[in-house]
């Protein structure tokens, strides 16, 4: 992987030369610049325009990076991703009007999974706002709901602040995207203040420790606890604290459930594991939820896609629920012992108070004997066509504990959760709570952008999320990002076909692709390497050759079109029920 | 990685749903474990939110777009200034059952703009202002239902007579029932502004926000 793009222009070496410390600030746009070299920011995502050029402008001379993206969609994503992956806020960029609409779907799915993002937005100057100017669009209007935090910023001195406080504000606390609307006059003023490192406003204290009392409340209820589970959620990740939660689980031997995002918090390897639960959660987890008679949830907004019915939902249990975001405390499922505060310093809390482990052999054993029961094994009969599952199997066992999974959405996300043992934070990158499709290439990017050097990055993708943002290859070619794109071709967007088939009498309406195109021959076309599975038998080496190659390839993995994802909780439905096959359903 | 041929064609194996242990308890469908044999629904109650919050431009679209939303029940909302330069008071009529009241006010607590949150106890000190055009035609009974009520005449001329009401929500209730006989020809009313009752404070302001 390199930073360099592939034949570098004449003026990139001026710039480079030119770029030897940070911004000095005389404009508005300088200090958004220095403002995010303050903030430590190597990568930008973005697309020029007309509104956010002044930005563009003073970034032409400072030593970030920046990766120019084939759709603002795409740095929207990747900026996520790259959060994701490193911990720190991934910063996208868009003009005014267009730009700043195509970031929506991204901030959109950002705020759902509490990801950090920082988005800046051109503008228009401000004495045209509201005249329904070219390219203008209220961008902080439509991403308010949409955002941690967002700031329309109408002062040259003060604009580095605000981005310095959007960039504090999408790390701390519950994170999430946030986002700076920057006019254009505004950007083009003179301004001279170095806007110094980020900071968020004084008003704004999320709670770090939790009540001592509640805590040992907590502790004495879980130690008494004969079916307890720990339910780690995406909050584990995103406080760093995958090391106190695995260490409080182990100490005391309870079981592990994850939710979608919290994949790789605890060992999926490990005894104790039951992965993800949910919709498509394992049946040893989705038992193990239902049956329990105390649940530590840590860091999750108990999604409908986890929960299932709350009706049914661990109906039985005490819920110890650890948050940072209160209004997550009870809003979809009542949480008995409350406990606010950071996750990684909760953990700890508990970890000083649990007063001995729960004597519950006999539900330890019940885990083991579900994991029996519910095996994930699914049927590959030699002349079929090749099975997703085993596609995502060959892929991990080709690859390094540490290797990062991203996604597109539908049914091959599915089967890279289940399919694919993951065993460390921050390996699993996907859409969750928003399920955009079209996450898959760009998010490869970012993530291989935030990747150690060795780390490898492959993408599982469906043909139709592959469709949406294929665009994004141009620049894994432009920019030698070394990523592998399977494409588990099913020719359909099968997750709605799967659906039709269980709950609308297998009407395919819009569901098949009559035609979709040979994802090999088009990765050719943009300058990356083509590769095709159609039999068991081209599995291995194709997945080996992929991996190989230096550079960015797609392999075009024809599936078995008819492959359905289970086991499977309908919406809404009780997760204790899960249903094995269709005619279960 | 398994490539069993024995397992069923098109799902997973295992013990069928029928045939699996089963939990005893319930929630309701506000996620609140329940005893099974009982059906408690919470009944929405009304309630006044007061927030400060600085005064920034687009603070009340957030604030109304948030209860839009959440699908809060806001039945009025007035905002104006405090004591305090830069900083606001809304005021929030809303109805709710208790766990809805309680999302409200934390997830008023999220916006960045607003500083302090809190539900005013049963008997706050509450007003709302009504001003309403009537028909003329009966000037000197207009009169006499305006003082009934300690209102105020804004406004007589030989077709309209305009009236100013203040009071509690009841009150302007029947006052307006009152003013109904002569012909209301337009009606503008405020929501409630309330602060809490006497040592008590509406929200909590410390020195940076002053
Ligand atoms: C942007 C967007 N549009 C529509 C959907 C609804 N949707 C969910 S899964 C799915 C099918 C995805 O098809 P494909 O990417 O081919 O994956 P497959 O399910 O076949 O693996 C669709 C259309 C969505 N999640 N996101």
């Amino acid at each position: 992987m390199s930073g360099e793009p592939k034949q570098a222009p004449a003026e990139a070496d001026a710039s480079d030369a030119a770029a030897t410390g940070p911004t000095e600030v005389e404009t508005g746009a300088d200090a958004v610049v220095r403002a995010l070299e303050n903030a430590g920011v190597e990568h930008l995502f973005g697309v020029q325009g007309g509104a956010i050029m002044p930005v563009y402008d003073a970034l032409y001379s400072s030593e970030m990076t920046h990766v120019t993206m084939a759709h603002e969609q795409g740095a929207a994503h990747a900026a996520d991703a790259y959060g994701i992956v490193s911990g720190d806020p991934g910063v996208c960029m868009a003009t005014s009007g267009p730009g700043a609409t195509n970031l929506v779907t991204g901030l959109a799915d950002s705020n759902m999974d509490s990801d950090p993002v920082v988005a800046l937005t051109g503008q228009v100057p401000t004495d045209f706002v509201g005249s329904d100017a070219f390219q203008e669009t209220d961008t902080v209007g439509v991403t308010g709901p949409i955002t941690k935090a967002n700031f329309f910023s109408d002062d040259p001195e003060s604009v580095g602040t605000d981005v310095g406080t959007a960039f504090a504000l999408a790390k701390r606390g519950r994170q999430g995207p946030t986002l700076v609307d920057l006019p254009k006059d505004v950007t083009k003023g003179a301004a001279s203040e170095d806007p110094g490192e980020p900071r968020t406003p004084s008003t704004y204290s999320p709670p770090e420790t939790a009540a001592p009392e509640a805590v040992s409340e907590a502790t004495d209820v879980l130690a008494a606890a004969d079916r307890p589970v720990i339910l780690a959620g995406g909050g584990v990740i995103k406080a760093e604290a995958c090391e106190e939660l695995r260490e409080f689980a182990v100490e005391h031997e309870i079981p592990v459930v994850t939710t979608m995002p919290a994949i790789g918090t605890f060992p999926e390897d490990h005894e104790l594991s039951l992965e993800m639960a949910g919709m498509h959660g394992t049946g040893y987890a989705n038992m193990a939820i239902t049956m329990t008679d105390c649940m530590l949830a840590v860091g999750t907004r108990f999604d409908d896609r986890l929960t299932g019915g709350v009706e049914t939902f661990a109906p039985d249990a005490e819920i110890i629920h650890v948050d940072i975001d209160a209004a997550e405390i009870s809003k979809n499922v009542e949480a008995d012992y409350p406990l606010l505060g950071d996750a990684k310093a909760v953990l700890e809390q508990l970890a000083t108070a649990m007063p001995r482990s729960p004597e519950a052999d006999e539900w330890r054993e019940q885990c083991r004997e579900w994991k029996q029961e519910y095996p994930m094994d699914y049927a590959a009969p030699e002349d079929d066509p090749v099975k997703p599952q085993y596609v995502v199997e060959a892929f991990d066992s080709a690859t390094a504990d540490d290797t990062i999974v991203t996604t597109g959405v539908g049914q091959h996300q599915m089967w890279a959760c289940q399919y694919w043992t993951y065993t460390e934070p921050r390996t699993w990158v996907s859409s969750h709570g928003l399920g955009a499709m079209g996450y898959g290439v760009p998010s490869a990017i970012g993530a291989k952008l935030a990747a150690d050097d060795d780390q490898e990055v492959v993408c599982f993708d469906g043909d139709g999320s592959f469709l949406m943002t294929c665009q994004g290859l141009s620049v894994a070619v432009r920019e030698e990002l070394d990523i592998t794109i399977v494409v588990l071709n099913n020719a359909a967007i099968g997750m709605v076909r799967q659906w039709q088939d269980a709950f609308f009498g297998q009407r395919h309406m819009a569901s098949e692709y009559p035609w979709v195109p040979d994802f090999d021959t088009l990765a050719e076309a943009f300058g990356a390497r083509g590769f095709r599975i159609e039999s068991y038998d081209e599995v291995e080496s194709v997945v080996a050759e992929a991996l190989e190659y230096d550079g960015p390839s797609v392999v075009d993995a024809h599936i078995d079109p008819g492959e359905n994802v289970y086991p499977m909780v309908p919406s809404g439905g009780d997760n204790g029920l899960f249903a094995l096959a269709e005619d279960q359903l | 990685m398994s490539r069993n041929q024995n397992v069923r064609r098109d799902g997973l194996e295992g013990p069928e749903p029928e045939e699996r242990k089963r939990p005893v308890g319930r929630r309701n469908s506000q996620g609140i474990r329940v005893d099974p044999e009982v059906e408690v629904e919470h009944e929405p109650r009304r309630t006044i939110i007061s927030a400060y919050v600085a005064d920034e431009p687009g603070v009340l679209a957030r604030v109304s777009g948030l209860f839009h939303r959440r699908q809060f029940n806001i039945e009025s909302l007035t905002v104006g200034p405090t004591q305090n330069e830069g900083y606001s008071r809304i005021t929030m009529v809303i109805e709710e059952p208790d766990p809805g009241i309680e999302q409200a006010k934390k997830q008023l607590n999220k916006l960045l703009p607003v500083v302090h949150v809190r539900e005013l106890d049963e008997k706050p000190v509450a007003r709302e202002l009504v001003i309403l055009k009537v028909d003329g035609d009966e000037p000197d009974k207009v009169q006499a239902i305006t003082e009934m009520y300690g209102g105020e005449t804004l406004d007589a001329g030989p077709r309209t007579i305009t009236v100013q009401i203040t009071g509690d929500e009841s009150k302007i209730d029947d006052a307006l029932d009152a003013y109904e006989q002569f012909g209301i020809r337009e009606i503008a009313r405020t929501g409630q502004a309330a602060l809490a009752r006497g040592e008590a404070e509406t929200a909590r302001v410390d020195e940076t926000h002053t």
